[in-house]
């Protein structure tokens, strides 16, 4: 354990309790460094994943986290990780809905893209979110009656926005998670559960490389950056970040 | 007594008056196996907490039934292996060990190997939650879990949080109604074996959020109205004012029975769904309504058609004048496909 991290509890010993982040996708790229961001906060974590062993290694690296096994893109699987959350951490504040699916790999035009693979992009990046938001909707509310607040972020990308040829299935599952998180957030104003929809910017990621392999790395946004701007923004849109332990800081790129 | 349309149940509701729901979500609470000395399969149905520590999912109370699933009526379940202390449960991936018996030769304390993660994941993969014989599809999660369900600590549903959506939530908003939620560990509500049954409720925590609780203390002082969505958020309120009539924030456990004869403090009316005589939830609206008007109810609910399992249809039930309002509750259409506004009543 580093020395960071335990000043980061002890911080948090004043706070009751921490806030409670939950993380799909959270094993690789932008996931794995917004579990660390988060728990570097002091915030409780569960973060999801489909593969055991790397979830079992993740967990045992960042101690106190919560790994949970399942597939977002899965029905069957929904309420098993919702049970799961909110029996860990006892209730969430945050719901970041990070995990995603290219689509077709290699990327392919449109007219080459199977509809299984299009099917299998929508239900990853906007059936899973949507059905795990929905599940979660109950304990994120409950935390805004009590004046936590409550976020659910949907992580979106700038393919939603523009029409780049080979991102068909990928861009068109964000462009619906986009125009859904817009609505979502309007229809639950009123209960306190504010819907974002960000885009972290090229990061260099797993997922990047295997869109474009021909990439260079130092191009690319360290996903460290990223989801330092992503949970600045996630503080910003609580109602009092600072009571959580959560220090707000500058405005990420947004695409809203 | 009056029959409504569902869809206009919140017209019966007044500017200024509190809702107050049971925010709980339902546990996967029945859990196949076998006894591992005897051999013998086994059904452990999760039925309370210990404690009242609700995150901590190593140690419950439980009822365990033997051979046999829910499409026969629990009455007719045969007895589990004579269980003793020290007994261990196989129970899919998960593994348990009989801590002791609870006055009863099938009411036990068990714990579970493991970590809380650990624990969760294979509850998760494992449990299912309790069904029930009338029920004709096994229950998912899905449909045991209300709108609001957040912390999963209830053994069944509080079902009376089912007659709430979020359009239903927006409405209230919109008419001066107030809402608020605590979270009660509703706990098994029947288990066929009479002698058990007369244990029943057993002790169950709850936790009432300060905001709820200053919402409900204001409410008194003013005046207003408190409506309480389903039993278990009655024994709550009135659990955590008993020293005082003031409600008191965080954890409590509520112990005993309400019945004919207990003085609400906190509560006005009641939602609620038509439950049998006999069950500690129908008793505890003879609180609202006294021994003769709760007999006259339950011969007006015959006479009507009116189901009265779990998953039935919905009343309201004012303490005051003791003024009752019925309505065919459709929001179980997902589980009992009969379920339609109007088909019943």
């Amino acid at each position: 354990m580093d020395e960071s991290y335990s000043t980061q509890r002890e911080e948090l010993l004043s706070l009751e309790p921490p806030l409670r982040v939950a993380i799909t996708g959270g094993t690789a790229g932008l996931g794995l460094a917004l579990v660390r961001e988060f728990r570097s906060r002091g915030a409780e974590i569960a973060f999801v994943a489909r593969d055991k062993e790397r979830l079992q290694r993740v967990a045992r690296e960042l101690p106190g986290t919560h790994g949970i096994v399942g597939d977002l893109a899965r029905k069957e699987d929904i309420y098993p990780i919702a049970l799961q959350v909110s029996g860990s951490l006892g209730g969430v504040d945050v719901l970041v809905n990070n995990a995603s699916s290219l689509g077709p790999v290699p990327l392919a035009l449109l007219a080459d893209t199977e509809c299984e693979q299009l099917e299998l992009a929508l239900a990853t990046n906007l059936i899973g979110p949507f059905r795990l938001s929905r599940a979660l909707l109950g304990a994120l509310s409950a935390s805004a009656r009590q004046g936590r607040g409550a976020v659910i972020l949907n992580i979106i990308s700038d393919a939603a926005i523009n029409p780049y040829p080979q991102w068909g299935a990928y861009g068109a599952s964000k462009a619906a998670l986009l125009h859904l998180s817009r609505i979502w957030d309007a229809e639950l104003a009123s209960e306190g559960v504010r819907v974002l929809a960000l885009d972290p910017g090229d990061m260099d990621t797993e997922l990047h490389a295997i869109a474009l392999p021909d990439a260079d790395p130092a191009s690319l946004k360290r996903p460290q950056t990223a989801a330092r701007e992503l949970a600045d923004a996630i503080a910003a849109a609580l109602p009092k970040g600072e009571l959580h332990g959560v220090r707000p800081g500058s405005e990420p790129r947004s695409l809203q | 007594m009056r029959r409504i349309l569902r869809a206009n149940f919140v017209t019966l509701l007044r500017s200024g008056d509190l809702v107050i729901a049971n925010d709980a979500a339902t546990l996967p609470a029945s859990l196949h196996g076998s006894h591992v000395a005897s051999g013998g399969a086994i059904e452990v149905r999760l039925a309370g907490w210990p404690s009242d520590v609700l995150d901590d999912p190593r140690h419950f109370h439980a009822v365990v039934f033997g051979v046999g699933d829910y499409r026969q009526r629990t009455e007719d379940r045969p007895p589990p292996p004579v269980l003793h202390p020290g007994d261990r449960l196989a129970l899919g991936p998960l593994s348990a060990r009989i801590e002791a018996l609870l006055g009863h030769p099938r009411f036990a304390t068990l714990s579970f190997d493991g970590t809380p993660d650990v624990i969760w994941a294979h509850l998760a993969s494992h449990g299912r939650p309790i069904q029930y014989a009338h029920v004709p599809a096994p229950l998912a999660l899905w449909d045991v879990w209300t709108p609001i369900a957040g912390p999963p600590v209830a053994f069944e549903s509080p079902s009376a949080g089912f007659t709430l959506d979020w359009r239903s939530l927006a409405l209230m908003r919109s008419c001066g109604i107030r809402f608020a939620t605590l979270t009660h560990a509703a706990g098994i509500s029947s288990t066929g074996d009479p002698e058990l049954d007369n244990l029943l409720p057993l002790d169950e925590p709850y936790f009432i959020p300060a905001k709820t609780a200053a919402a409900v203390n204001a409410m008194r002082a003013h005046g207003g109205r408190v409506i309480a969505i389903g039993t278990t958020v009655v024994r709550a309120l009135e659990a955590a004012s008993a020293r005082n009539g003031i409600i008191r924030a965080g954890n409590g456990v509520a112990t005993g029975r309400i019945g004919v004869g207990t003085k609400l403090r906190i509560v006005d009316a009641i939602v609620t769904g038509t439950h049998q005589p006999g069950t500690s939830h129908h008793a505890l609206l003879g609180a609202f309504l006294g021994e003769t008007p709760l007999r006259r109810l339950d011969a007006e609910l015959a006479t009507n058609h009116y189901r009265t399992h779990e998953f039935g249809d919905s009343l309201l039930i004012e303490r005051g004048d003791g003024s009752i309002s019925g309505w065919a509750e459709d929001a179980y259409r997902h589980v009992l496909p009969g379920a339609q506004a109007g088909v019943a009543l």
